[in-house]
């Protein structure tokens, strides 16, 4: 039989079974697209990505960046051709001849001008939409004289600060509770790091998931489905279109009864199990069980919920008061359900992967799944409304819609915390630290970690970055020497040192801000920027620190 | 009046530890870097905009760039050189213009055709060429005319003035990947076709019998009824009125069987296969490409060796991977050396090729530069090409004192015969007794 081809598969779909959908990246959830009431065809390829509530969020968005700099205004380009809200540009300094060498969004027109006036005039003519102002002002001097200002914003993009500064904006930010995010370029090295009391995602749209099937505990309903299907059927064609789910719940039931009540656990009896299936083909051109077998690990795996779950569901936040945000509030819910009616399950996700079957059997059998869904979430619901009203809330102030998609997202939930960055730097987590000290493919990422931080305390002292001037190149190496060995000290990582190499290097930058480096830092802080205005994806947890020698780039979690 | 090149000097003036080997720091290379450096980028899309950019802000003077799209609406949200006014331009022009707009001094030549119509030449003038290509098929072609470049010498050892450097990026989503290829030395793209999985495809039996999801539907609309009900006129995803009743039909298809989820934005995105696409993700891969591209070019730092993954979906992962070569690479790779005298006809050629101890390959097909000299089957074509074989090789391949021929035939020894493709590396010798066996390494 011929095969047509329909759209390419990606690349970047790995391990995709023939037959099966065309790789869930680049098709997007029908229940998403429903939500799209007219596509705007400018985003319609990002759209494909978040959906319109994402758009929206977005849309809805404040944003205020220090320092228009390469760094600061790549990662804003990025924002603005997505479409946020607005953006507040503020940097106090004038455009130089240096700057065109390395600023797309300066020209030798705005010599001389103020360089937010230029940047936001360019992000301007990038998108219409967005509402773009400037202020022309340090920002070192708005966060010492006028914290409150940053409290209208949503999200604060801080650029090229040294650590001085990042600390005081981040309790400024922390206390205001207005999202916060780093960003760093020098040289060759990058800095990016969020600062988020806490980001709970309910999307998190992982990768690679496993299905939720309850291959080995079907509800009563699924069970009565399956008992009306033979396997031994003589008619052929049925035979071949009976799709693996009821293949293998039926298989798995078998060897349970014959093995008192255990499942497959050891290779041997995995390989057994495999032997069943295959011996219920009777022709070798039956996908579907050849379907049965390669699916067989999802009979091995686990059931009940993951470890992640159970972190979550244990947080003391999930013991709710007035106060508790819809996420607890509903994790609280979800915490009762499994306890109850879910049977130590979270509720049922709803949806089954494309499979070999006849269409009868296989919309009858996504009803099936949709149906006990539906059920699940009935429940989780009603125990939402009950936990509202003891806490002196709404019941009805979180809607049916965010009820569902969390009951639909349950097993997949993610809470991100971020520490204060003071805390990260003064007490960094000291096993990890060392860890990556001595770790090779760690080391020249935490060199450039604990360099950066080094060459501010240089600059503290003597009020230039090392290298930053040519003619007192041997002296600063020097210096950046003994300032890199004090700090490791002081992170009580006595006798751990950073290679000759990469302090000299850090000299040769001199605090250069290159443009490619910006570009990349821009790019990895508007991610994860539209990751926490949109809730969905996980951010980055950690520190980042590029490393563009090797592009051994790392994430720090310290 | 301080420098423009106030960032990059501290990269291209000092000398430095941990920088490429031939690395000579100073204003002569800043100056080089400017005047003699020629880059051509590929493409104009969402990663060729950020190429010109980001390549015109490290130090590069000389850029070119082809592309044969012209600006549409969808593409603003992430290629930031084109405006609404821009729409249904080309893109290479459009990009160009814009950036030697803003960066006073770069000369940017906009190429709008496809890869194809270009002479080799074109592609030998530059010093490092740049994908921001969106198909295997495009970078397959960029690849095997980089690689066409190689020459080895006795040793099986790449000449280094034949090495034609590039860089090929890629993303979808989140995802992306930047690499360097330096034919001879990293593996070429052929050398890692494998990383590219096979395309999946729907089995016609699940269109036109057991559909079983929304694009089961749209496909069935598609490839099966379109045809059916048009015959002869072909489908032009462009064309709104097609997408329209493609997308009625499978809506009319859905009903039928009861499947849901069948939207107009689903319709586009199977039938297009369209890609989702954000800016950060193209400036990520993109910025990687340019500094690999400023280090190649200045040995200003080591280099990315070789592969580099990006994932931003949970998190962000990077990940670098230093393949390996496949030395018997078709593309790449030195094939099997032979010496031959100009006086050896096609046939004797052929002849020898059974005898070869590293081809013992019988029935041969013979190719160079794409053309057929002679094919063993079908007989059509043998009928035709069977006039060259009493000719000498040597002129069939314009006298030239050496080149790559391409061999397909049966080979292996006794039951493990199959059919194989080979790569050689002919070079001619006037008069005195044929003699393949020569040693000179292959």
């Amino acid at each position: 039989m011929e095969d047509y081809e329909p759209s390419q598969l990606s690349p970047y779909t790995y391990g995709c079974p023939k037959s099966f959908y065309v790789g869930h990246l680049f098709i997007p959830s029908t229940s998403l697209l429903e939500t799209m009431a007219e596509p705007k065809t400018k985003y319609d390829r990002q759209l494909r990505i978040w959906g319109e509530q994402g758009q929206a969020a977005l849309e809805k968005a404040s944003i205020c960046l220090l320092n228009c700099g390469p760094t600061g205004s790549e990662t804003i380009k990025n924002l603005v051709l997505g479409g946020i809200g607005s953006i507040t540009v503020v940097d106090g300094s004038k455009v130089e001849n240096g700057d065109l060498g390395n600023n797309f969004m300066v020209s030798e027109t705005s010599l001389g001008q103020p360089k937010a006036k230029c940047v936001c005039a360019f992000l301007q003519e990038l998108n219409d939409a967005v509402k773009a102002k400037f202020i022309e002002e340090h920002p070192v001097t708005l966060i010492e004289i006028n914290p409150s200002f940053f409290s209208q914003f949503t999200l604060v993009v801080a650029t090229q600060l040294v650590e001085e500064s990042m600390v005081k904006l981040d309790r400024i930010c922390r206390d205001a509770n207005v999202m916060l995010i780093f960003a760093r370029s020098y040289g060759l090295s990058g800095f990016v790091r969020i600062s988020v009391k806490e980001h709970a995602v309910i999307e998190s749209k992982p990768d690679h998931f496993l299905d939720d099937l309850r291959l080995i505990s079907p509800w009563p309903e699924l069970k009565k489905f399956t008992e009306k299907i033979d396997l031994d059927t003589s008619d052929t064609v049925v035979h071949k279109h009976i799709p693996y789910i009821l293949i293998l719940v039926k298989i798995a039931e078998e060897w349970a009864k014959s093995h008192g009540g255990r499942l497959p656990s050891s290779r041997e009896e995995k390989k057994e199990f495999k032997e069943l299936i295959k011996a219920k083909m009777v022709a070798t051109d039956e996908d579907n069980y050849k379907e049965a077998i390669e699916a067989s690990f999802k009979v091995f795996a686990s059931q009940g919920i993951s470890s992640d779950l159970k972190r979550i569901l244990d947080d003391p936040c999930a013991e709710v008061e007035s106060g508790a945000s819809d996420f607890w509030v509903m994790v609280a819910a979800l915490k009762e359900f499994i306890a109850n009616e879910g049977g130590g399950e979270a509720p049922l996700e709803g949806s089954i992967p494309d499979m070999t079957s006849s269409t009868e059997l296989y919309i009858n059998l996504q009803k099936h799944y949709q149906a006990k869904a539906e059920t699940d979430f009935l429940v989780v619901e009603q125990r939402v409304r009950n936990i509202l009203k003891k806490i002196g809330r709404d019941p009805y102030s979180i809607s049916k819609t965010v009820i569902k998609s969390f009951c639909k997202n349950a097993r997949k939930l993610t809470v991100c915390r971020y520490k204060l960055i003071e805390e990260e730097f003064n007490s960094p987590v000291l096993p990890e630290l060392q860890k990556y000290l001595t770790d090779e493919e760690y080391s020249v990422a935490v060199g450039f970690y604990i360099l950066l931080r080094a060459v501010d305390r240089f600059s503290a002292n003597y009020n230039t970055f090392p290298g930053q001037f040519d003619g007192a190149m041997d002296e600063d190496i020097s210096r950046l020497k003994t300032t890199a060995v004090s700090l490791l000290s002081d992170l009580g990582c006595n006798g751990s040192t950073l290679t000759e190499d990469l302090i000299n290097e850090m000299c040769r930058y001199g605090a250069a801000e290159l443009h490619a480096v910006a570009a990349y830092i821009g790019g990895v802080a508007s991610q994860e920027i539209i990751k926490l205005i949109t809730r969905q994806f996980v951010p980055m947890s950690g520190t980042f620190i590029f490393n563009g020698i090797d592009h051994k780039s790392q994430l720090l979690s310290l | 009046m301080a420098s423009r090149s106030r960032d990059l000097d501290k990269l291209l003036l000092r000398p430095g530890h941990l920088v490429g080997p031939s690395f000579e720091p100073g204003t002569q290379l800043r100056d080089d870097l400017q005047e003699y450096v020629r880059i051509l980028v590929v493409g104009a899309g969402g990663l060729g905009c950020e190429l010109l950019k980001d390549l015109a802000l490290s130090g590069f003077r000389n850029l070119e760039v082809i592309d044969m799209d012209r600006i549409e609406v969808s593409n603003l949200n992430r290629q930031f050189l084109f405006r609404l006014e821009d729409v249904g331009e080309p893109k290479a022009q459009v990009a160009a213009k814009r950036v030697m707009e803003r960066v006073s001094g770069v000369n940017i030549v906009p190429h709008f055709c496809r890869i194809e119509e270009k002479e080799l030449e074109f592609y030998s003038e530059f010093s490092i060429i740049v994908l921001g290509l969106d198909s295997i098929e495009a970078r397959s072609y960029i690849n095997a005319v980089a690689c066409g470049f190689l020459e080895y010498d006795s040793n099986d050892e790449p000449l280094e003035e034949t090495v034609k450097p590039m860089v090929d990026g890629g993303t979808e989503g989140f995802k992306g990947h930047a690499r360097v290829i330096l034919p001879g030395m990293t593996p070429c793209f052929e050398c890692t076709i494998w990383l590219f999985p096979p395309q999946v495809k729907f089995p016609l039996c699940t269109l036109a019998e057991t559909p079983r999801t929304a694009a089961h539907c749209i496909e069935y609309a598609h490839l099966i009824k379109w045809d059916e009900v048009h015959s002869g006129k072909s489908f032009d995803p462009d064309n709104p009125q097609h997408m329209q009743w493609v997308y009625s039909e499978a809506v009319k298809r859905a009903q039928l069987f009861g499947i849901p989820g069948v939207t107009y934005t689903l319709t586009q995105g199977v039938v297009k296969n369209i890609i989702p696409a954000i800016a950060s993700t193209n400036a990520i891969v993109s910025a990687t490409c340019a500094l690999e591209t400023l280090k190649i070019a200045s040995g200003c730092s080591k280099t990315l060796s070789n592969y580099l993954t990006y994932n931003g979906v949970e998190g962000l992962h990077t990940k670098v991977t230093e393949f390996v070569r496949d030395k018997d690479c078709l593309v790449c790779g030195p094939g099997i050396f032979m010496e031959l005298e100009t006086s050896v006809t096609l046939k004797m050629f052929i002849d020898q090729l059974e005898d070869h101890p590293k081809l013992l390959m019988s029935g041969a097909s013979v190719t160079v530069r794409g053309k057929n000299l002679y094919m063993a089957a079908p007989p059509l074509l043998e009928e035709m090409t069977r006039s060259n074989l009493g000719l000498p090789l040597f002129e069939l391949m314009d006298k030239s004192p050496t080149g790559i021929v391409h061999v397909t035939g049966t080979a292996g020894k006794g039951d493990k015969r199959q059919s194989c493709l080979r790569k050689l590396r002919v070079a001619f010798k006037a008069d005195g007794i044929a003699d393949t066996d020569m040693a000179g390494g292959g």
